[in-house]
């Protein structure tokens, strides 16, 4: 348990999956202009990374590690190769299952998010988080520990950078500054404030 | 179409596209595409030249592949399609680099297989090769690679040279300088320093290019 509890510190804190890894950058950016939509946005990642971590495991361990169609009576094969391909398929699909639900459960969301939920199979985080479980070989529990703590850390970054850049519109930026360029200089400056994480272990 | 434009081999239009893939419509700091990856190779100078050879490659061929394509590929699939086309370019990419490259592409990581997410490569199939021939196509591809390569390779040399004091893994800062009390800048090669830095060459390009968000 306590391994767990360490390692979901670790992915929401300490190895931030935006703020060291600079992963999911680009609706990072593009969705942090209003409050709403980053919580919205953010609750999405965070159930399809905890989804899709797993499967992406089941899929690597089951169908395409070496020796993993052993139980089919073919242990020779080494379909490693494609993992790039089935994983964003896994997210892919997923991602549309999810747009799907949420059109059904919860039509003002949908509205609120549109084409931001297509837009998650594209997000690097939830790639990311997938080839990184694959890349640091952990299990089952790991993965899925791994892909909550990465979207739990993914949600408080774009959650917080949303609230910064309302207090922003009173400012006076300078015009070439405006929008990305502020952005960026407070991602560092948030940044530097994760770093303060480092070396917390439980 | 006029048949007299496309078989041009190189007009104006190609020009254009390529300045505009350059400069006034650079992939990162105008389109706001690509972020992650140009943050994430960059603390040395070699893996972030390799890395843009590697986009520039992708996106170029991936938006010919996807234009020869694009009369053929049913609207409500298309970014199944597309995916599909981008990994299979990626997996290529990847294995000649782990066959040819190993140590670098153990460096790059996983961001070999993030080009697939990259923002570019599905924002220019979505925004141009799904409605221009292909050999226009190839170019625009072309010219945002290239635009996306100067910022990295800028990014590259300056996190190098002040966060490790060496430049393509050879010393450029002199030994003197370090026993005169010079110290090479830890946040350079840290995530907050790539953050401020990127920041300041997006404030740069816009302040010359005149161009500001509302």
């Amino acid at each position: 348990m306590e391994h767990y509890l360490n390692l979901a510190i670790k992915s929401i804190f300490v190895e931030n999956i935006l703020l060291a890894f600079f992963l999911g950058m680009c609706s990072f950016l593009a969705c942090s202009k209003k409050v709403e939509t980053a919580i919205g946005l953010g609750c999405a990642v965070v159930f399809v990374l905890t989804i899709s971590t797993p499967v992406c495991w089941a899929v690597k361990n089951y169908l395409l590690r070496k020796g993993a169609l052993g139980w089919a009576g073919l242990p020779d094969i080494d379909l490693s190769f494609l993992i790039f391909i089935s994983f964003i398929a896994v997210i892919a699909a997923l991602t549309q299952i999810v747009e799907m639900v949420v059109e059904k459960v919860s039509p003002p969301l949908y509205g609120a998010l549109g084409i931001f939920l297509p837009l998650i199979a594209v997000n690097c985080a939830i790639l990311g988080t997938a080839l990184f479980m694959d890349q640091r070989d952990y299990n089952l529990g790991e993965s899925t520990v791994f892909g909550f703590g990465s979207g739990i850390g993914w949600a408080l970054a774009i959650i917080s950078m949303s609230a910064i850049r309302k207090k922003l519109w009173y400012s006076n930026i300078p015009p070439a500054l405006k929008g990305l360029g502020i952005t960026m200089l407070l991602t560092g400056l948030m940044s530097i404030g994760f770093m303060c994480f480092a070396g917390i272990r439980l | 179409m006029a048949t007299a434009t496309q078989t041009a081999v190189w007009t104006k239009d190609h020009t254009k596209i390529i300045r505009d893939g350059l400069w006034e419509k650079n992939p990162i700091t105008f389109q706001v595409l690509g972020i992650c990856s140009s943050l994430a190779v960059t603390t040395q100078l070699k893996t972030a030249l390799i890395m843009a050879a590697g986009l520039t490659i992708i996106t170029a061929f991936s938006n010919l592949v996807i234009s020869l394509m694009r009369n053929f590929i049913p609207n409500k699939i298309r970014i199944i399609v597309q995916l599909t086309v981008v990994s299979a370019l990626v997996i290529s990419v990847d294995q000649i680099l782990k066959a040819y490259m190993f140590d670098v592409s153990k460096q790059l990581s996983v961001f070999v297989g993030l080009i697939i997410t990259n923002c570019i490569v599905m924002g220019r199939l979505e925004a141009f090769a799904m409605s221009n021939p292909p050999w226009k196509s190839f170019i625009d591809g072309l010219g945002n690679g290239l635009g996306y390569s100067a910022v990295l390779v800028t990014l590259g040399v300056i996190r190098e040279i002040f966060g490790s004091g060496s430049l393509l893994g050879f010393r450029v800062i002199p030994e003197a300088a370090y026993a005169a009390g010079y110290m090479n800048n830890g946040m350079m090669v840290l995530a907050p320093g790539a953050f401020f830095l990127l920041g300041c060459i997006i404030w740069i390009q816009r302040s010359i290019s005149k161009y500001s968000e509302a």
